[in-house]
């Protein structure tokens, strides 16, 4: 009966989930969701606060806490990463790192009903995060491994091409750059969706059902670019 | 007041726990040095990749360390900037995660603020009204200190700062970063007399500074002596020598002007440059020639670290300051902004 605070800052927009789930009720899934770029530092906290007192809940009651660990804005990660690590390690609970990629198809599957969903997420400096998941009854598979890649070089999930692929996410803005065989296998593509932490909350309390959840410390960003330290040594 | 400090403006993540009743009580720190050495320099991006890594463990280190648990911290304090605005953030966000969970006050406060007061967590900590000397690898400031909040800035370095002059210095005689003990260490051996490097801006009034003239003339030195098939590892020596003499002497007799036109008694130096022996030998008699004392924050705490700014921090908090909900990461912030504590600051 697990009651979770999840949050989110990896893209331009910022969002806070709760999610009270307790035997013998309807689950309680209470969200906000903002456009606020550059705005994390200010929205994020009374946005918690908000959800708290409509649910007439308090930090206390939290099992565990998650956000999105990336990939995304490096800034926005480790914004989110702060707040929930300082939360999880004060509250002395586990910590849930949950990948937006896999939001952005949650995302797709509830609202949509979508069961092929190739979220896509723009990386900057030409290149894109990208993913690939079979989503059934709210689960969902990952079909290709989240990756950064160019975006001639997007490619459809190996041994699934002739899937009905819809793809989500801003990476989507960038439709002309990408190979034709991906344009011919995406039935529709949604570059307007975000990563939410309505998403996030319903993959974390699968996650802690399933025994997940770790100490606050190691739940670190996912940035997927490890390649940052371009000025070299002059 | 127990108040937690976290530092992460730059490449050292410094933790420490202050406690009004009782000083300082435990402080830790990680630096990235080793990591950003083979860059040449701090790559923001790995800084701030590493702070959030770092800064959990080092506050649970840092409670046991106190025999503490989380619940009995009463505030917490974060470096809120000047520095790069990444890791600054890592920081805020943390130390508002934290006394969110915890219910305690939260406040950002000034990193210079910081570095400024450091010889307050000392056995003997200077007196206000004093004359700082801030010399780091991004400022190099003469602040009146009239008392905690209360500052005027006499003069700074119209561009490089003497620690960048140093690691700049530093890559010309091909040494590693951070250049500054580097540099130091090579002068040791180096003769005072070879070579004469100008001292600027001491031939006019006023208690600016300037270094970048300095590293042009240290450039045109090490060039001409490598054209000539002359430098060697004595000539290397000598020129840190005669660049370290510059940047020292410079640094002397602007304190000097500092301390002449405040009247006052007491020199607070602070910054990484501090930890320089040529520095604290010259500014030892300068200032017994004139009856005053020069006081200076243990090594450790000369360059970034948690305590000073837990320290500062509590004095804050107890006066009532505390942020809102916003999490505050200022790049800029010029310290005369600063206000004493319990007002309202800008
Ligand atoms: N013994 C020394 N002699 C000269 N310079 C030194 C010595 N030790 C350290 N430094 C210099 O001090 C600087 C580091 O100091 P510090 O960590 O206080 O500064 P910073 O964090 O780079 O800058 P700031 O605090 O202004 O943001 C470096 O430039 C380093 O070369």
């Amino acid at each position: 009966m697990p009651t979770l605070l999840a949050l989110d800052a990896s893209s331009s927009a910022c969002s806070a989930a709760l999610l009270c789930r307790r035997d013998g009720h309807d689950d309680q899934l209470l969200a906000r969701f903002v456009q606020a770029p550059r705005e994390h530092t200010r929205r994020l906290m009374p946005m918690i606060d908000e959800l708290l007192d409509e649910a007439g809940l308090t930090l206390a009651d939290m099992d565990a806490l998650a956000y999105g660990h990336g990939p995304g804005s490096f800034t926005g990660l480790r914004i989110a990463a702060g707040v929930a690590q300082g939360l999880a390690f004060g509250l002395e609970i586990p910590l849930i790192g949950v990948s937006t990629l896999e939001a952005l198809a949650l995302a797709g599957h509830r609202r949509l009903h979508l069961r092929h969903v190739m979220p896509v997420i723009d990386a900057r400096m030409g290149e894109l995060y990208t993913a690939a998941y079979r989503c059934h009854a709210g689960e969902l598979t990952r079909l290709a491994d989240e990756a950064l890649v160019s975006p001639e070089r997007l490619t459809l999930p190996a041994g699934h091409e002739e899937a009905d692929w819809v793809g989500v996410g801003s990476g989507w803005e960038q439709w002309e750059a990408l190979p034709v065989t991906v344009q011919a296998g995406v039935s529709q593509h949604l570059p307007d969706m975000q990563p939410a932490a309505e998403d996030m909350v319903l993959l974390a309390a699968q996650a802690l059902a399933s025994g997940g959840g770790e100490a606050p410390h190691l739940a670190q960003p996912v940035y997927l670019r490890d390649q940052v330290a371009w000025q070299k040594s002059r | 007041m127990r108040v937690l400090g976290i530092e992460t403006s730059c490449d050292e993540t410094g933790v420490a726990l202050f406690d009004t009743e009782r000083g300082l009580v435990a402080d830790a720190l990680y630096s990235q040095i080793a990591m950003h050495a083979d860059y040449g320099g701090v790559v923001p991006e790995l800084a701030s990749r590493d702070h959030t890594r770092k800064l959990l463990p080092l506050i649970e280190d840092v409670l046991n360390d106190a025999g503490m648990t989380r619940a009995e911290l009463d505030g917490i304090a974060y470096t809120a900037g000047p520095g790069l605005v990444g890791a600054l953030m890592v920081g805020a966000s943390t130390a508002h995660g934290l006394a969110r969970a915890l219910n305690i006050p939260v406040l950002g406060v000034h990193h210079m603020e910081g570095h400024l007061l450091a010889p307050m967590l000392e056995d003997e900590p200077p007196a206000f009204p004093f004359v700082a000397l801030l010399v780091s690898g991004g400022h190099t400031q003469l602040v009146e200190v009239r008392g905690l909040g209360d500052y005027e800035l006499l003069g700074e370095s119209v561009d490089d700062a003497a620690g960048e002059a140093f690691d700049k210095a530093a890559k010309m005689l091909g040494l590693e970063y951070p250049g500054g003990p580097n540099v130091a260490r090579l002068a040791e051996q180096g003769d005072p007399t070879r070579f004469r490097f100008p001292r600027p801006m001491t031939d006019r009034p006023g208690l600016d500074f300037s270094f970048s003239g300095l590293k042009t003339h240290m450039l045109t030195a090490v060039r001409s002596l490598r054209e000539a098939g002359q430098l060697d590892d004595q000539a290397r020596a000598d020129v840190a020598r005669a660049f370290e003499e510059a940047v020292v002497d410079t640094l002397v007799i602007k304190c000097r002007r500092a301390l002449d036109a405040t009247g006052l008694k007491r020199l607070v130096v602070a910054g990484g440059v501090s930890a320089n022996t040529r520095l604290r030998e010259r500014l030892a008699v300068e200032t017994g020639k004139r009856g005053a004392k020069a006081f200076y924050p243990r090594g450790r705490f000369c360059t970034d670290n948690g305590a000073m700014i837990a320290y500062v921090g509590a004095q804050r908090l107890v006066a009532g300051e505390r942020d809102d909900s916003a999490m505050r990461a200022v790049p800029r912030w010029p310290l005369d902004q600063l206000a004493p504590a319990g007002s309202a600051s800008a």
